[in-house]
């Protein structure tokens, strides 16, 4: 039987000193710079995003729309949003009646007592970061884009600010900045998905009602959403493909 | 109209049903109504000048100098409110240096510089060359050097130099006609072609301005051939101004009958769009479109031409007549672009709701600056009429004096 080599405990907290510094080194840099590092530069070209919303797990917290205002800067003023939560109560007969007070960031307003309500249901929405984008079409400077990571994009050093954008979005999902003037709108938190983190809405979502991922990828979340639930996009008569995927919604989300 | 600015004074918030968070301000007010107004002027007036040349309707000649110059001080004062609505007007260039080729807003500003450059200034140029020729040798003072500058050193007013300012001009305006169509047109098309807007998104629409633009700009010249003619103690001419008030006649009622065929056609088509725009005409839209637009700005003018023009009145009462038709066209085709720009906003893109404009009295989108960008371009027409006398009876007189040459 070979004997095992033996160390020592005074050998091996002296080994062990030696490697704190390194160990604490590695300790403060963020696992995602440490994934990059592994990984190589960011490529854009590598990557096509896209996001899935699972109607059936949003519970209306608006903690989403919150999380956005806070991590994109957007004015906390009630009329500008890069993303907000709608409530959907669709009654027995007649239409659906829709609200979505403050964007939902403070949650919604008890209904009461309803005795006619069929079905209700939250709808978080965004910029569908349409493959063919009509905000990009009518951008008179070419100041939106669509990157080649697939997301939609302003570069508001070079926007007029003439609002065509926001007229030709079938979504109302941009709105010109109050003090830059400029169009704004969601952009997946490009500044964090591209050092490999999570958009802020999915990264706080409680309940996973909001899946970020690869559309190329087939082993990603998103992939599996996709695969496993029945999907709809938003005015998909308009031919604008959107890549953000409703999960359960039903032809009452507009 | 004055219903959403008397809940804007009531500081009401008028919204009802639901509405993306995003659209609760408007994007477009009303310097984006006068831009739309002030191109169709120019058109219209230009498309006017141009039967008299072009299909030689020589009882319009009165008029012809003057819608010219018409054009020319509206086509000035264009592109201001829209520059003045930009959030970064500084980099309006940008639109021009780098235009992104697939929009269509980057594209008008190539058939604007077109339309101004090639086809007015160049008109108005040959057309005045002559005169800028005379004018310059007549005058005395600093006025003398200002013509001969404007005749760019071309002095020759040979006849064989006339008659070739004759054929150009002639070939300018033949292009200067489809490019009118197009200046109007386009600014359709760029309201037309926003498919995520169903008020706009429609294949007429490009055509409904243009019209609505001959009609605008004929009743323009109207008013502006008889104001000026009374301030200049002179007599109309009732042969050209019953041609003009024909003439507005007919283009009113392609244009009304265009505009008809939009409504039954979407009414018809009753997609799913229809239910919100039924309830904004006939709640946020009635004064604006069903009184304004349509009962005072093109019933009551049009009765009013018909019996003016084929009744047997005296011509006092033609006159009084055409005159306030023309003033109540004009009322009509702000309504329109008022309706449109405004109305395309006014309903929710969930098409769940309704919102409601306010216009303030003050500030860049104010009703103060609006009124201000209306009477500019007539300021500029006054200012040109003084440097450049469209007026026939100013020519006649030169034409009986000896020629200099």
């Amino acid at each position: 039987m070979k004997e095992r080599p033996t160390m020592h405990r005074r050998e091996f907290l002296r080994n062990f000193s030696r490697k704190i510094p390194t160990v604490l080194t590695l300790a403060t840099i963020p696992i995602h710079k440490l994934a990059a590092a592994v990984e190589g530069e960011y490529k854009a070209s590598d990557h096509a995003y896209a996001m899935g919303v699972d109607i059936h797990k949003c519970i209306g917290c608006g903690k989403c729309a919150d999380a956005c205002k806070t991590e994109n800067k957007v004015p906390r003023e009630p009329h500008f949003f890069r993303t907000w939560v709608e409530r959907y109560v669709v009654p027995d007969e007649g239409p659906a009646r829709v609200d979505s007070p403050n964007g939902g960031i403070n949650g919604f307003p008890e209904q009461g007592e309803q005795n006619d309500v069929l079905r209700q249901f939250f709808v978080p929405k965004l910029c569908n970061h349409c493959q063919n984008a009509p905000c990009v079409q009518v951008c008179p400077v070419g100041a939106t884009f669509t990157s080649e990571d697939g997301v939609v994009l302003v570069d508001d050093t070079y926007c007029v600010g003439c609002r065509y954008c926001i007229q030709a979005c079938p979504y109302g999902a941009r709105y010109l900045h109050p003090t830059k003037h400029v169009a704004d709108k969601c952009t997946f938190c490009y500044h964090r998905i591209t050092d490999g983190l999570l958009p802020a809405c999915v990264e706080v979502c409680p309940n996973q009602a909001r899946v970020f991922g690869e559309l190329g990828q087939r082993s990603s979340p998103l992939r599996r959403l996709l695969r496993f639930n029945d999907i709809i996009v938003l005015k998909p008569g308009l031919n604008t493909e959107p890549k953000v995927f409703y999960a359960g919604a039903d032809g009452e989300v507009r | 109209m004055f219903d959403i600015i008397a809940s804007a004074a009531a500081n009401l918030p008028g919204i009802t049903g639901y509405i993306y968070p995003n659209e609760y301000e408007l994007q477009w007010g009303l310097l984006i109504i006068i831009y739309p107004y002030l191109t169709g002027l120019v058109a219209g007036a230009f498309i006017l000048a141009s039967l008299e040349r072009v299909f030689n309707v020589s009882v319009l000649k009165p008029v012809y100098r003057l819608s010219l110059l018409t054009a020319l001080s509206f086509m000035i004062i264009a592109p201001l409110p829209l520059l003045a609505h930009l959030g970064h007007p500084e980099r309006a260039l940008e639109m021009f240096l780098t235009p992104h080729t697939a929009s269509a807003m980057a594209m008008f500003g190539f058939v604007y510089a077109w339309y101004l450059m090639v086809v007015l200034l160049l008109e108005i140029w040959f057309d005045y060359r002559q005169d800028f020729v005379r004018w310059s040798r007549e005058k005395t003072g600093l006025v003398k050097y200002v013509y001969l500058a404007l005749t760019l050193g071309a002095t020759d007013i040979s006849d064989k130099a006339l008659a070739f300012d004759e054929k150009i001009g002639r070939v300018i305006t033949i292009i200067g006609i489809p490019s009118a169509f197009l200046l109007h047109g386009y600014v359709g098309f760029i309201f037309g072609s926003i498919k995520a807007n169903p008020w706009w998104s429609s294949v007429l629409i490009p055509i409904v301005f243009l019209f609505s633009a001959i009609v605008s700009g004929i009743a323009l010249v109207i008013v502006i051939y008889m104001v000026s003619t009374m301030f200049r103690l002179k007599r109309l001419d009732m042969r050209c101004l019953n041609k003009l008030a024909e003439l507005l006649l007919y283009a009113m009622i392609v244009d009304f009958s265009l505009e008809l065929l939009d409504f039954i056609h979407r009414l018809y088509e009753s997609e799913e769009s229809i239910h919100i725009l039924s309830e904004m005409i006939s709640s946020r839209l009635f004064v604006s479109l069903i009184i304004s637009q349509i009962f005072l700005g093109t019933v009551i003018p049009m009765v009013s031409i018909s019996i003016a023009r084929f009744g047997k009145f005296p011509a006092e009462m033609r006159r009084l007549s055409y005159f306030i038709a023309a003033l109540l066209v004009q009322v009509g085709i702000f309504s329109t672009r008022w309706n449109v720009v405004i109305g395309g906003q006014l309903f929710s893109k969930s098409l769940r709701g309704l919102t409601v404009y306010k216009l303030d009295l003050f500030g860049l989108e104010g009703l103060l600056m609006g009124v201000g960008l209306l009477l500019l371009p007539f300021l500029i027409l006054w200012g040109m009429t003084k440097l450049l006398p469209p007026w026939p009876d100013v020519e006649e007189a030169a034409e009986a004096r000896p020629a200099l040459t």
